[in-house]
């Protein structure tokens, strides 16, 4: 199963310094592995633009499309066979300590 | 004069139903492994249920109940898949074709050639399933009633306080969670396992105090025990499980002699003890015995099953072992540090060493303020209050408690001490 990986920052991160997992040997890992089949870091949210078509109007707008506290500042997508793999791969991710990740499956229109 | 035909329809029913009980959760646990679709397993599970209440009466109850049933469900789930072309489908036809009944007894499902992975017993994979993280904790209380106890969901609805439609709706969410987001089936192992089991055993915990409470679903109680007992057999070296089958055991024990003329409740030491179930008692004792002659017995549950088991072996209040209380709230508030396990700790104190500690202990506690308006929190304190010679005092506190009072025989039972004090 393909799974998109939201990388968030969160406004109580983990005071745990110990065992703190390194983000290069995490990537390195996951791509041998093969359950990270891509990733990406975004540039800082003050960069976001939000575009809306209504009436056929357009609408640009600065700014993420929610203000929220937690921002998501990346992503990766992971083939896993199931939701526990994904578990223990996001676990191991420095974020899930310095923030927190949201593990999403993607849609699959062949069920 | 009884027609004997509406007899044996009556009986072969009353049989369908006490086999459908028993094997439900294993035919709906076998489809879902061989299908994984939850809503083709239950449907199945429950038409060959139909089909069974409509044919026994005439054609009379198989030699295997379950064996036909699960024959039934199999081929119910053959016809749907067939009628479905996409290739997933067919693939799992082709599992559901393999999947004969194992072993009606139950004892063990493992046939021959059968990969070591399948000799769990389904039913276990389908509480760990059941009791994901991932879903929320009422939907795997509510979906654990559902699937593993055969419970229908009016039921479930009316414990918690939603219609049926809601229900019905939290339920087609939940299935619809575990498919969509790959909620594997399976049993976690090695440290997944201990990761794991402590929240399956919470959740036999919540359905346990939702039957066990004043106002609750008293059927709930029981399931839990029937679940904790399955639990038990299926995984006979976790010690927690024996643990919280002997907490189940010993608390419930008690059922009959909680409440006094109009439903009030009655504290432990105005219980009538002969009404205790001292069958109860003797099983949740033994099997207690049996954790601590292979370990320390100090988990959360295995605290609360000693704690329990001090009050159940007493012959008389007079008779506790206060002392052996307390050192186990010491332990638990040490591992789990909560409110209430605080509270409780004052009051074992109290009773150990005198109301004063308790007292001390007390205000330590509700540092904080979690426990303040927290009925239980007055009327400890109005307790040992009164035991510490201030009638007055302890009188006005558990009136308060009445006030802030959960439920009706509660408020009763404290408006009662309040009484007798003054």
């Amino acid at each position: 199963m393909k799974y998109l990986m939201f990388v968030c920052t969160d406004p109580e991160p983990d005071t745990d310094k110990e065992n703190e997992p390194d983000i290069d040997e995490w990537v390195a890992k996951h791509d041998a592995s093969g359950r990270r089949l891509q990733g990406m870091v975004l540039a800082p949210k003050s960069s976001a633009t939000t575009v809306r078509v209504r009436n056929g109007k357009l609408l640009v707008s600065d700014g993420p499309f929610a203000e929220t506290k937690e921002v998501i500042v990346g992503f990766d997508l992971l083939e896993c066979a199931d939701l526990d793999e994904a578990i223990e791969v996001a676990r191991a991710h420095p974020m899930a300590r310095g923030g927190r990740l949201e593990i999403r499956p993607l849609a699959d229109f062949e069920q | 004069m009884t027609d004997p035909r509406q007899a044996a329809a009556a009986g072969a029913s009353e049989v369908a139903a006490a086999a459908a009980a028993e094997s439900h959760p294993r035919i709906v646990a076998a489809l879902i492994r061989v299908t994984a679709d939850w809503t083709l397993a239950e449907d199945c599970a429950q038409d060959a249920l139909m089909l069974a209440v409509q044919r026994w009466p005439d054609d009379g109850v198989p030699a295997n109940p379950a064996g036909w049933l699960l024959t039934v469900a199999r081929n119910r789930a053959i016809d749907v898949l067939r009628r479905a072309s996409v290739e997933r489908r067919k693939l799992r036809e082709l599992a559901v074709l393999a999947l004969t009944d194992p072993d009606p007894a139950g004892s063990s499902s493992a046939g021959a050639g059968t990969a070591p992975e399948e000799v769990v017993d389904d039913r276990l994979r389908l509480i760990f399933t059941c009791c994901h993280p991932a879903l929320s904790l009422e939907a795997r209380v509510a979906l654990t009633l559902r699937t593993i106890c055969a419970v229908p969901t009016a039921d479930i609805a009316r414990a918690f306080l939603v219609s049926e439609s809601t229900m019905t709706r939290r339920l087609t969410r939940a299935k619809a969670k575990i498919e969509q987001a790959g909620i594997p089936y399976r049993v976690p192992r090695g440290t997944a396992l201990a990761e794991r089991l402590p929240g399956v055993l919470a959740v036999l915990y919540l359905l346990f105090t939702q039957g066990y409470n004043a106002d609750g679903e008293p059927a709930f109680a029981d399931e839990a025990i029937r679940l904790a007992r399955l639990l038990e057999r299926l995984m006979p070296d976790q010690s927690e499980v024996s643990a919280l089958l002997a907490l189940f055991l010993l608390q419930h024990s008690r059922r009959d002699a909680r409440r006094g003329t109009g439903g009030r409740l009655l504290t432990l030491d105005k219980q009538d003890r002969s009404r205790w179930d001292h069958a109860a008692i003797a099983d949740g004792l033994a099997i207690l015995a049996r954790i601590q002659s292979e370990g320390p017995a100090a988990g959360p549950y295995a605290l609360q099953a000693r704690i329990a088991a001090c009050h159940a072996s007493a012959a008389a209040p007079a008779d506790t072992d206060w002392p052996e209380i307390a050192r186990c709230y010491d332990e638990l508030a040490r591992i789990q540090p909560t409110p209430v396990v605080e509270l409780n700790r004052a009051v074992a104190h109290g009773y150990a060493y005198g109301p004063t500690a308790g007292l001390a202990l007390l205000a330590q506690a509700r540092v904080g303020g979690a426990l303040d308006d927290y009925p239980h929190t007055l009327a400890a304190e109005a307790d040992l209050t009164a035991r510490n010679g201030d009638r007055e005092r302890a009188a006005e506190l558990f009136r308060r408690a009445a006030v802030v009072a959960h439920s009706e025989p509660e408020r009763r039972a404290l408006l009662d001490r309040a009484d007798e004090i003054a």
